[in-house]
């Protein structure tokens, strides 16, 4: 009914947390030279990664919704508003589906993390090998 | 029929940008966020419908597989008219500057 506004609420967090992130990855990098020497891919790009699948999944998931009649452009915009019966069933899906989808987001976006993580020790140790 | 064929559309991108990355200046990594980021949604939603329906989910009657076909392609017609405006307006191969450029000179 209106489970994309939980996963785009939390798309909303990241942004915010991933612009200040990034705001202190600049600053570390003006302080400390040899940070620019590291290959590793700096946080804020990782966080980017949930940002982006958070954002392009809840777009398509809201004009899934627009199809579906569930979102209209007038007050109170879901339909499911409208009466306190619906508006009950609403939170409830936007709870349990809502969040199965965040998790599941997130689950992935830390799956990639760890693989990440993986391909950059591996390059160190051929890096410090070659060295 | 909409997560199947967003999902089709997500390893379809995701091989494309892999192809030419990491020189590629198309943006198709727009289109792997777009679709796979829908994919896992859809997943979860086609999990509690499946919770609902048990086996019917696997039974959609002709009408029901026909909308969610229309739905399926107009999502994917949606992420792609999203990438190429993205793609237009950021113009990373100076097409469109060098071109209203080129006129001003003119």
């Amino acid at each position: 009914m209106a489970c994309f506004i939980a996963t785009a609420v939390e798309a909303a967090v990241v942004t915010v947390i991933e612009k200040r992130v990034e705001k202190k990855e600049i600053e570390k990098v003006h302080l400390d030279a040899e940070n620019t020497k590291s290959n590793k891919l700096p946080l804020g790009q990782k966080i980017k990664w949930l940002r982006n699948l958070l954002l392009g999944g809840s777009f398509l998931l809201a004009f899934e919704h627009i199809w579906h009649g569930e979102v209209v452009p007038y007050f109170p915009f879901l339909t499911a508003a409208a009466n306190a019966e619906d508006r009950l069933q609403m939170l409830k899906e936007m709870a349990l589906v809502g969040g199965g989808m965040m998790l599941l987001v997130t689950a992935v976006w830390g799956l990639m993390l760890l693989v990440s993580h993986m391909i950059e020790k591996r390059g160190q140790e051929e890096n410090t090998a070659e060295e | 029929m909409t997560l199947l064929i967003s999902l089709f559309a997500a390893i379809i991108s995701t091989a494309v940008w892999y192809k030419n990355a990491p020189k590629s200046q198309m943006k198709t990594g727009v289109l792997c966020w777009l679709f796979w980021g829908s994919s896992l949604m859809w997943f979860v939603d086609a999990v509690f419908e499946y919770a609902e329906l048990k086996a019917e989910y696997f039974n959609p009657t002709p009408a029901e597989m026909l909308n969610d076909l229309f739905l399926g392609l107009s999502v994917v017609a949606l992420g792609l008219l999203v990438w190429i405006v993205i793609l237009l307006i950021s113009d990373p191969k100076c097409v469109i500057k060098d071109k209203l450029t080129k006129k001003d000179d003119e």
